[in-house]
Order: structure tokens, then sequence, then C-alpha cells
């Protein structure tokens, strides 16, 4: 195993980084002079070099392999988009900059802005949240705003079902909000009668990702809706799954009033720690005074794109200047190359293979939720536990096999959940060669259990403790 | 293992029931399912809570579970020990492993028996 950077020094083999010194040594008096040098580890520029690039092969990403992550996303993030992004008209700007200097990145998030919102059914759109939960939290406070404005501060609780991400009743309470969960029926949907009995007076939103969790679409969308509204509460879209139904369905069709979208998942921006993210929300026309300033417009008196931050009744800013700027230059470089019809195909694709790998894994693995399923499904190997083997060890077994593994023990509903998302990107030979892993996996639960519970076996390091890193936390390297 | 003399919730929470006093802790299903607890968010104390309201949680490396007031209460004492320990509710669940000592009014209604608990956990396999 590659060492970490500070057990490869030496003392004094950093020092000749400097040169030297040509100019007069003048001693300063203040109280904050350091009495210890830092204690940075002494290393040659080629061992550094090598260090880190040894530590880059160790990762694993969309590029080096299929990452069937559920709920994520992980698709192929062309290559065209970061070669867009770095053009200098993008990367020599400065957001201080006056307005009639940066027409053209004025001009693309304007656009943008456009797109989102054909996509979505939505009438405005703020491209500000620097992430999905943020768009959450954004989207949220839209909702909080409106309800006070009309008077009703009441409106404080946030139904969700809990097939919900875990993202949506965190950023429910950050936004100081009650959370009411609801119980999904037998379907795997919500329960409309605990919606019933769940709304009321104080019922601020309901927040829904369609298709949710367990990749089945909500076909009671416009009933839910219905009951909601009547109540005299929100309904709030949830766009993490929105790779499912681009051009088919609009959120704001469903009844929708608020969504987010996440840029890094559905349009191709790289995502984890190749992000940032991005999540901007969308909304209808009667929240779209409450959009955090400023909103990008065109004046067509003027032919010019400007800010405007002449709205009284927005919630303010939820980042600095614009969003994550090169974010939304490359979602926008993936739209345009994809158009509406590429879109909609992207989400056919996802849809077909999605449905493609859960037949392959069906006689394998036992499937809580029967039927076609949209972008992603979930497994529940729990006919397996008696074997002594948990959807842990699967997870692990499968970096054996040279895969990333998926989403797992979410959604909470199902005992031991796999939750596999292949997106469009993939091609029928890796969903192939995926299920024929799961499937051997599955073959040597039977036969052989022990290499699965102490796999992994040829990843650079062994199955992990996590309950001692998480009991006993050692967060910083401690020099001896 | 279910003992007998406790009273039981289908969220898994069990109840020793006291005379003003009720303690609260999750069940043996509950922490087998959850695997190894590395942390408990313990409530403060003298904390009120109205039926149903959330009074902590349990965290595993799989999930985080809320524990929810079975009654209105006042929470009168937490097992600090928790703390530190949070591998107690996987060694001692109905013993060393309670987490909350709520003071109540009235006793809590709608509690399943440990036969009745027992049925609910069969029905559910």
């Amino acid at each position: 195993m590659e060492q970490i950077i500070f057990e490869k020094s030496v003392p004094g083999r950093g020092e000749k980084y400097l040169p030297q010194l040509d100019v007069p040594e003048e001693d300063y008096n203040i109280s904050e002079k350091r009495e210890v040098p830092p204690t940075l580890p002494q290393i040659s520029e080629l061992d550094c070099m090598r260090h880190y690039t040894r530590l880059s092969h160790l990762n694993y990403g969309v590029d080096t392999g299929f990452y069937p992550l559920g709920s994520c996303t992980m698709k192929y993030n062309p290559k065209i988009n970061e070669e867009v992004a770095n053009l200098p008209g993008f990367t020599d700007i400065h957001p201080y900059q006056g307005e009639e200097t940066v027409q053209g990145a004025l001009q693309l998030m304007s656009e943008l802005q456009s797109y989102l919102k054909d996509i979505a059914g939505m009438d405005g759109v703020t491209l500000q949240p620097a992430a999905g939960a943020q768009g959450e939290l954004t989207g949220l406070l839209l909702i909080k705003a409106y309800h006070q404005a009309k008077g009703e501060e009441r409106r404080d609780k946030i139904i969700v079902p809990d097939t919900s991400h875990g993202t949506n009743p965190a950023s429910a309470a950050l936004c100081g909000l009650k959370i009411i969960q609801i119980p999904s029926d037998d379907k795997g949907t919500v329960d409309i009668e605990a919606l019933k009995q769940a709304v009321g007076h104080d019922t601020a939103a309901l927040m829904l990702t369609n298709p949710n969790t367990l990749g089945l679409f909500e076909e009671n969308i416009t009933e839910i809706a219905d009951i909601v509204h009547d109540a005299g509460g929100l309904l709030y879209y949830d766009g993490a799954n929105m790779n499912a139904i681009m051009g088919y369905a609009r959120p704001g069709d469903m009844g929708f009033d608020v969504v987010h979208f996440n840029l890094h998942k559905t349009f191709a921006a790289p995502h984890g720690g190749g992000g940032p993210g991005a999540g901007p929300v969308g909304v209808k026309d009667f929240l779209s005074p409450f959009l955090p300033v400023p909103i990008i417009r065109f004046d067509s008196s003027k032919e010019k794109y400007y800010f405007d931050y002449n709205r009284p009744q927005s919630i303010g800013r939820v980042k600095a200047f614009y969003g994550q700027f090169s974010v939304l230059v490359k979602a926008y470089t993936y739209m345009v190359r994809m158009g509406w019809d590429g879109l909609k195909k992207a989400s056919e694709i996802a849809v077909l293979n999605a449905n493609y790998l859960m037949q392959l894994l069906s006689a394998s693995y036992y499937q809580p939720f029967r039927g076609p399923c949209k972008h992603e499904f979930v497994l529940s190997p729990k006919n397996l536990k008696s074997l002594g083997i948990h959807t842990l060890d699967i997870a692990k077994r499968l970096m054996d096999y040279g895969f990333h593994p998926p989403t797992i023990y979410f959604p909470l509903i199902v005992e031991e959940a796999i939750m596999i998302e292949p997106t469009e990107t993939e091609s029928k030979e890796t969903l192939d060669t995926f299920s024929e892993a799961l499937k051997m996996i599955a073959t040597e639960a039977q036969e052989n259990p022990e290499v699965l519970k102490t796999a992994p076996h040829s990843t650079p390091v062994g199955r992990l403790d996590e309950v001692m890193a998480a009991r006993k936390q050692i967060l910083r390297w401690l020099t001896s | 293992m279910i003992p007998k003399d406790l009273l039981y919730t289908e969220e898994h929470e069990w109840l020793r029931l006291q005379e003003n006093k009720v303690i609260i802790g999750i069940t043996d299903f509950a922490q087998k399912e959850l695997g190894d607890v590395v942390f408990v968010d313990l409530p403060e104390v003298n904390l009120v809570l109205e039926a149903n309201d959330v009074l902590g949680g349990v965290e595993s490396v799989k999930a985080v579970s809320d524990i929810y007031a079975p009654c209105p209460g006042r929470i009168a004492a937490v097992n600090e020990a928790l703390t530190d320990t949070p591998d107690l509710i996987n060694e001692d669940p109905y013993g060393e492993g309670w987490i909350v000592e709520l003071e109540i009014e009235e006793a809590p209604k709608n509690l399943l028996s440990a036969a009745e608990y027992e049925e609910f956990l069969n029905k559910g396999e």
C-alpha cells in the first residue's frame, strides 16, 4: 500500500525548493511570528510527483469503470463539456466585470434558464444553488416565503414519503420546518390514504421524487397533487431522478410547484469528488417573485442581458455571485449537443438499461417490487441472510470484479437494499458483464460464503473496519 | 429475545413502565437490524415532548434511526454512558443499553405486549 506523504518525509530532503536569498534579511517583530517551523513533509519533487500520480491511479471513476450508484446518475461526462468550460471567454472573466463585457456568459445563463424551464414545465429559474441539497433548501425557503406572504406562517409541516432521499427531511429541518413521514403502500408508491390523513391547515409542502427511489413512477401523481393543493400546501419535486423522464413527462405538468435540477447528475457535469455540483431551482409563476437575486433577463429594447436585482419579495442570495458558473457551462454544452430529441433518447435508454439489467438479475436476486422500473431498481438479497451473507458483503465483493458497488441499504424501507442505476451511457456488454459478476457472487454466497465475508481481496486495502473508524475517529496525522 | 416484563412499539422500542416514569430503549431485533451502533444522539434533560416527537437517534454504519416519544413527557434522565460506549445498545439492549427515562403523567396507550410484539415481528418476516 502507498505510504502517506508524511511517512515518506526525510529531514532536509525538501529544503532546496527556495532559491538563495539575494536581498538583505530583515527581522520583523510581530507577536504572531511562529517559533516552530510547520511540519511539512520533506520530499523531493520527483518523489512527490510519483506519490500523487500513483494515488491517482488508485482512484476509481466513471472514466475507469462502471459506477451503478443508485439515485446518483453516474453517467459519462463528455469531454467536450470540459473543453467548452475551459474556453478563455469563460475562464478569464470576473464576476465583478460590467454586464456589457460579459454578454456571452449572461446569454448562456439566460438560455440555460429557458432550457430548464422547458424541460421541467416551470416558469422561473434560479441558477444559484451550488448542489442538489442547496436547491432543496432554496426551494423550501421559497415555499416558506410564499406562505408567509399569504399570512399563513402556521404552515410549517413538510410531508415526505418513507422512500424519500435523506436530504429531503434534512433540508426541511435546516429550513426550520417540521417533518411528517408517511408510509408507502404495498406497491412501493405514496399511500394515498396516509397522505390524506397527513395533510391539513399546517401543511407547507409535500416533497416527492418521481420516479421514486424504488425506481417506480408515482402513477397517482395528479391525485396526490390535488390532495396537497386542496389542503393549501405546495408540491416540491426532488429532481435527483429526472434522468428517467426527460422529454416524456414534466414535473410542472404533474402538478409540482417547485423543482430542483441536479446538473451534475442529469446533465452530465462531473459528480462527487470531480464536482462541484449545481442545483438550479425552477418554480411556477406565483413563486417567481421570491426567487433569489439576481435573475438574468434580456432587455429587448437595448438588446442586452442584465442582472435583475429589483425583486423586493426575493428571499435574497443563496450563494455568492451567480452559482457554479463552470458547471452551468458544462450542462449547457451537454444540452445543446444532445438537443431535445437527444435528451428524450437519453431517458429512454436509461430506463431500457435499468429494465434490461433488472431482468438479467431476476433469477438470482429477490426483487421486492415487481414490474417495469424507470431509471433504477432495488434488489433485496434477504434470501442470503440465512447464509450469513449481507448486502455489504455483496457490495465489497463487486470491487473484486472491477465494479464500483451500487448504493446499499437505501431506500430504508427495503431490507438489505441494493439500489442500481446503470444510466443510458453504458453499453449492453457492460451490463452483461456486470450481471454475470452479480450472478457469480450469488453462487459464491452458496458455495464459498467466506470469500464474500472477507472481500474485497484485490483492492489496495481489504475490508475496512467501518465501526472502529466511526467510534474511534482519528481525523489528522499526528507526527510522533 | 423479547423480555416478558416490557412493553413494545411497532417502531421497535421497548418501554419499562414505572410509576410516573418510563424507561425507553430499542429492541434486540432493532439493534440487530441496525448493526454496530456508532453514535447515539441523546436529548437534553428536561426537554418536554409531545407524543411521537423525535427524542433522539441511533446511528450505525448502515443507517440512522429516530427514536420517538411514546407519549407526552419530560426527559428525566439520559444514558450518558452511550456517548462513549454506544455499543452498549448492541451488547445489552434491554439493560445497560437503555436510552432515556421519560417522566410522564399518563401511561402511553396502544403499546404491544411481548407476545404481541413477537407476533408483529413474525408477520414482518
